[in-house]
């Protein structure tokens, strides 16, 4: 009965969509019970998928694979390591709160909002679970689709820049991507990625191919210099947006590196590892700086989250230089395993963060930092989660966003002090412009009339910010079963970058 | 015999359950509930970690080592959440339950009329649950858990009163001074990680030795000794909690929370666990004396310069704070000489000693209606007979009177620097001598300004709003006309008071029943490493012949005479030339504004920290995102490919005669460019063809 799992985890959301939009306009009502129905079908289907990886075997399982484009020798292919059930399971568990969280905020076309929502939980299911190089990269740019839409239809009064900004960036990357494959393909003869993988590369193919891949993949992240597409597609997004771009959208791009450059092109990874180091480096210092000024809400997580996928991509490219320079495959271990666990994390984290910043502004169309003040006098248990999450998000122990981080710094330290150094910066920085934040929004009296008739958060809302805090407190507490799970697909990943091509 | 498990993760958990249900259910349960729920959990850790030590000590226990549950584990590096209990967490346990348990019981009286009873009440028990996490980790992440989550209370603690401008400023500098101390802290686990391979305390301390000749290298051609950067890298951590110079700034701040917590994390506890952890760690930091001397060194300055500030305010509570601030400059210089039994010593009895001392100010706070500002003060001592007599032995345990039991600690340290060789020892003997002094004059004065001497508040005529009008204070705490009271003052009720007394009993005679075998009977045994070569503790414990005689001996020795010294000239001042002190302040005006100004360690950091920060933050904004990426790289490509387009289109223009001129012309190019290269290729293009 499993043997289509895969397949079902991303068509049912796809699938489930169309009767979320027959129910149209005029049953708003049954198109939201619809969607969350649908919604929880494909997180209960996540987690039989959960329970069907066998972690301790690693390796690719529950493999589906068939013909798809024949003359090209396309496959439909899918499969899934512990990297993946576990990326798959965060966006299964992020779909029904964003659909819970968009409930009664989206009166515009409910149905519409709903089943994009639904479409773009399918297709990153899919991209999670792709073994087809041109598949990935059909649902690669198929997600940008319903993210178009949903900032175009539902976003703030700039959506127009926005949306082209964002669509222009991340499509402009994935053209080098295309072209990295064709050339992959009429080298290899297929798209399979596991064939891709061991297909040997001199090192000027490495190279270009290298940063192809990078540039597409930056982007996605989004990485230094190429992430000004971030803070305004955020700005303009509704809430459920930003919360799906922030928690899954962006590990797209990180999860992307981890099928493509590491394996396909190891060598070209290895020399220039340092670019990136350098370059998640910048991001962690030099945008914790610009994050501490944002005046706008959004901007300043939206920041926060660049500074915070730093550490993703510090965290992958230091296991190159531990393996490559130091030859410490255990280090090496320990920094891929942050990476993957902050890619975790800053979902539930960033996610968390958005939704408050929705409730926010639900009450007070602002998001202009300058216009709050005293918020915790009206609304206390807000306050709680809002603050919870805040320190999630500059890295405290005991929730889930110290352990990526944490593990990222001390693997760092082994492979180069100054890269520990400057990564370590993030908890200056990262707790300025958080708490900061928290003092000018929640602390204090209150200090205007809106303020004052801000209205508690309600039950639904409740809900929704109680499982992301369930979800950061328990990964903060116990991360033992998410470092289990990804674990020998980590050390898989490891012994791969040991691997010469040349 | 060996220690439970079972009682162990109770001590640990029942103050976190006490929390939940204040925290969560304070609605429910009430604020009897809410007190009842924590006073209960605290005080069967209270119990328990008493039995634990007993167990311990008399009960012939083995220290406990294990770990509970599987933080994570890759490859070869576990990490888990475990407990080492030994003597060393044992005296720990017990200082800061006892301590934890009266603040609670002193809170139900401080806080009675304040909005945030139940809140208070939730914050102080999850305190105590992260710092028994801390002192009982066996562990470098648990470490480091228990290290930032008493942070965060303390941030949470510090911004109780959120509405207060002041707070909310001292919180966020709190956290973030703190900070930069965990910077150091991390760097130095990760250090340890790196030369030792592991994060286990038990398996490092045995790895320890191996760190000697072992080097970093920092830059090119720069080697620098393992053991040194991993220590110094940990006590940067010490020197954020614990506040040392020059990471000492938030802690004078920090009271703007209430009273009790000033006892609780801000005295007796939370910053002292910076002092616990070098003790924790003295396997490393023996293998290193750079490191030592660095300790000291920041140790001796802190005990002296703060204390020094001290003399100077009129904040009842900020004087203790800069008592504090100089009392852990004491503990880490006893760590700075090796003497780490000694700096643990001072740690519990300036524990007992400065609670009471701080529970004492907000009984005195309590009466005098929320004015905490000496100078409208004075005379107290005949309306609050019991803060005053503990306020007393407080402060004779604090400039270290023989026989008090600050007196055992703080002599001892001031010998055993004495006796050291290691380098800066010279000036920190300097610095302790000269800080009995200085705690003297900082001590008395505030004694005398407080309760003796004349009345400098007056009383309005009694008006009838019943008998608890000084509580609606916390509200609007400032705002009333400075030395003027509704009501005489009146003595606390007795659950401030209870508390008081009995932090008065440990004050007076903890010392002198403990000092035998705690400072010179290797009573804490294999939890504290010492290289014998720097045993000046050992060294002194020759001369060791009881309790009496060093309390005897005590009278005679130069720190007493400073005291005394002090004890006079404070007494002439403040009781019999009141007019004096003003004459000093102008005639020692220069001196009085640097102390004033606190070094001007504040002004300089605002202005460079925190609004260079920013600044910076604006011009990276400005220069970096908005105008080399975006208008530059993203919509100057758009321009660019608009103005090409714009020229290329022009290309266009629909007329034939157009099209045609420019077919010939590429024409006449394309076979001009093939003539030029030669015939050879000319054929080949035909042949294509």
């Amino acid at each position: 009965m499993f043997n289509h799992l895969l397949s079902l985890l991303i068509w049912l959301p796809v699938v489930g969509a169309i009767p979320v939009l027959l129910a149209g306009a005029a049953r708003p009502h049954l198109a939201r019970w619809l969607s969350m129905l649908v919604a929880v079908l494909t997180f209960v289907a996540s987690l039989f998928l959960l329970q069907q990886y066998n972690a301790a075997a690693g390796g690719m399982q529950l493999t589906e694979s068939y013909l798809w484009i024949a003359s090209w020798g396309v496959h439909y292919g899918l499969a899934v390591d512990g990297i993946s059930v576990a990326l798959i399971v965060m966006t299964t568990f992020v779909g029904i709160l964003v659909i819970a969280g968009a409930w009664e905020v989206i009166q515009n076309r409910p149905h519409q909002y709903m089943a994009a929502m639904l479409m773009l939980e399918g297709l990153l299911i899919g991209v999670f679970c792709a073994t087809d190089a041109l598949l990935f990269y059909a649902l690669f740019e198929a997600i940008l689709i319903p993210m178009f839409i949903l900032i175009g239809i539902w976003g703030g009064p700039r959506r127009v820049y926005a949306t082209l900004k964002f669509f222009i960036y991340t499509f402009f990357g994935s053209v080098f991507m295309l072209i990295a494959l064709l050339y992959l393909y009429q080298k290899a003869g297929t798209f399979d990625m596991a064939t891709l993988a061991a297909l040997p590369l001199t090192m000027k193919e490495q190279t270009w191919i290298f940063f192809a891949f990078l540039i597409a993949f930056a982007i996605k992240v989004p990485m230094v210099p190429v992430h000004t597409w971030l803070p305004d597609a955020h700005v303009e997004a509704p809430t459920g947006g930003s919360v799906v771009l922030a928690a899954v959208m962006l590990k797209v791009g990180t999860y992307g590196m981890l099928r493509f450059i590491l394996p396909i092109v190891p060598d070209a990874g290895a020399h220039y590892a340092w670019l990136v180091i350098v370059l998640s480096l910048v991001a962690i210092v030099y945008i914790g700086y610009v994050a501490l000024v944002q005046e706008d809400m959004k901007k300043l997580v939206a920041y926060s989250s660049v500074a915070h996928m730093g550490f993703v991509t510090l965290g992958i490219f230091v296991a190159f230089l531990l393996v490559r320079e130091s030859g410490d495959v255990g280090m090496a271990q320990l920094a891929m395993q942050g990476a993957m666990v902050q890619m975790i994390s800053h979902g539930f984290v960033s996610g968390a963060m958005f939704t408050c910043i929705g409730v926010l502004y639900d009450r007070m169309h602002t998001r202009s930092i300058k216009d709050y003040g005293g918020v915790i006098n009206v609304m206390p248990w807000f306050g709680f989660f809002y603050v919870l999450f805040a320190m999630a998000n500059c890295g405290l122990p005991g929730t889930s966003g110290f352990v990526g981080e944490f593990m990222v710094i001390l693997a760092s330290f082994s492979a180069n002090p100054w890269i520990a150094l400057f990564a370590a910066f993030t908890l200056i920085i990262g707790a300025a412009y958080t708490l900061w934040l928290v003092k000018r929004v929640m602390w204090g009296d209150i200090t205007n009339s809106h303020v004052a008739e801000m209205k508690e958060i309600n039950g639904r809302e409740t809900f929704v910010l109680a499982f992301f805090a369930i979800a950061v407190l328990a990964l903060g507490i116990w991360p033992q079963p998410l470092v289990h799970l990804m674990n020998s697909s980590v050390s898989q990943l490891v012994q791969q970058l040991a691997i010469h091509k040349i | 015999m060996s220690l439970s498990t079972s009682i162990l993760l109770t001590i640990a958990l029942a103050p976190l359950a006490g929390c939940l249900l204040a925290g969560f259910l304070g609605k429910f349960i009430g604020r009897a509930g809410a007190h009842g729920a924590t006073i209960l959990g605290v005080g069967i850790s209270c119990a328990l970690s008493f039995y634990v030590l007993y167990q311990l000590t008399l009960g012939g226990a083995e220290a406990y080592n294990q770990n509970i549950y599987t933080w994570f584990q890759i490859g070869n590096l576990n990490a888990s959440v475990g407990f080492l209990v030994d003597r060393l967490t044992a005296m720990m346990l017990v200082v800061v339950s006892f301590v934890s348990l009266l603040v609670h019981l002193y809170t139900i009286g401080y806080m009675a009329d304040d909005d945030g009873y139940t809140r208070f009440f939730s914050y102080i028990s999850l305190f105590t649950f992260s710092m028994f996490m801390l002192v009982m980790s066996n562990n470098f992440v648990q470490l480091f858990f228990g290290w930032e989550a008493v942070g965060l209370v303390s941030y949470l603690l510090i911004g109780f009163w959120y509405k207060r401008p002041t707070a909310i400023f001292a919180n966020l500098k709190a956290f973030l001074v703190n900070r930069v101390g965990d910077f150091g802290f991390l760097l130095g686990i990760a250090a340890v990680l790196y030369f030792l391979h592991t994060l286990d305390y038990a398996t490092a301390f045995g790895a320890a030795p191996g760190l000697l000749g072992r080097t970093l290298q920092i830059t090119a051609g720069t080697q620098w000794d393992a053991a040194t950067v991993i220590c110094i890298c940990l006590f940067v951590g010490a020197m954020g909690k614990s506040a040392q110079v020059p990471l000492h700034v938030w802690l004078p701040d920090s009271m703007e929370g209430p009273t009790p917590i000033s006892a609780l994390i801000h005295a007796a506890t939370m910053v002292t666990a910076g002092i616990f952890m070098v003790a924790r760690m003295s396997p490393l930091f023996e293998m290193s004396s750079t490191a030592l001397s660095f300790v000291l060194v920041i140790g001796a300055t802190t005990a002296l310069f703060t204390g020094l500030i001290g003399i100077v305010q009129n904040d009842i509570k900020r004087v203790i704070a800069y008592s504090t601030l100089s009392q852990l400059g004491y503990m880490t210089v006893a760590l700075g000489v090796s003497m780490y039994a000694g700096a643990v010593f001072h740690l519990m009895t300036h524990a007992f000693f400065k609670a009471l001392l701080f529970l004492g100010a907000g009984s005195v706070i309590i009466a005098m209606h929320h004015e905490q500002d000496m100078r409208y003060m004075g005379g107290l001592r005949k309306y609050m007979p019991i803060t005053w007599i503990t306020m007393w032995i407080g402060s004779l345990a604090l400039v270290a009177v023989p026989f008090t039991s600050g007196f055992y600690s703080k002599d001892a340290i001031i010998e055993a620097v004495g006796l050291s060789h290691r380098w800066g020892a010279h000036y920190a003997y300097f610095c302790v001598m000269a800080g009995a002094l200085v705690t003297g004059l900082y001590t008395f004065r505030q004694m005398y300004l407080t309760f003796h001497g004349e009345e400098r508040f007056t009383v309005l005529a009694q008006h009838g709003h019943g008998g608890h009008g000084h509580d609606d204070a916390h509200a609007d705490h400032g705002h009333h006309e400075p030395g003027v009271l509704a009501h005489a003052p009146k003595e606390s009720p007795w659950v401030v008071t209870v508390p008081l007394v009995l932090l008065a009993i440990p004050s007076l005679l903890v010392g002198f029943f403990s000092a035998g075998p705690v400072l010179f009977g290797n009573w804490f045994g294999s939890a504290i490493h010492v290289d014998p070569a720097d045993n000046v503790l050992g060294e002194l414990g020759q001369d060791f012949h009881g309790s009496l005689a060093m309390a005897l001996h005590g009278f005679t020795q130069l720190p007493f005479l400073l005291v005394l010294v002090a004890f006079v000239s404070c007494t002439y001042i403040y009781v019999f030339n009141p007019a004096m002190a003003g004459k000093i302040k102008r005639a020692l005006n220069p001196l009085w504004v640097v102390l004033d100004r606190k070094y001007w360690f504040d002004t300089v950091y605002f202005a460079v920290f925190a609004q260079g920060s920013v600044k910076l933050g604006r011009l990276l904004w400005q220069a970096g995102d908005k105008a080399a990426i975006d208008d530059v790289m993203v919509n100057g490509s758009v321009k660019l490919v608009h103005r090409i387009a714009t020229s290329v289109r022009r290309l266009q223009s629909g007329y034939l005669y157009h099209y045609a001129f420019a077919m010939i012309l590429g024409l006449i190019l394309l076979l001009g460019g093939y003539w030029l290269m030669g015939s050879g290729h000319m054929g080949s293009v035909l042949a294509g063809q």
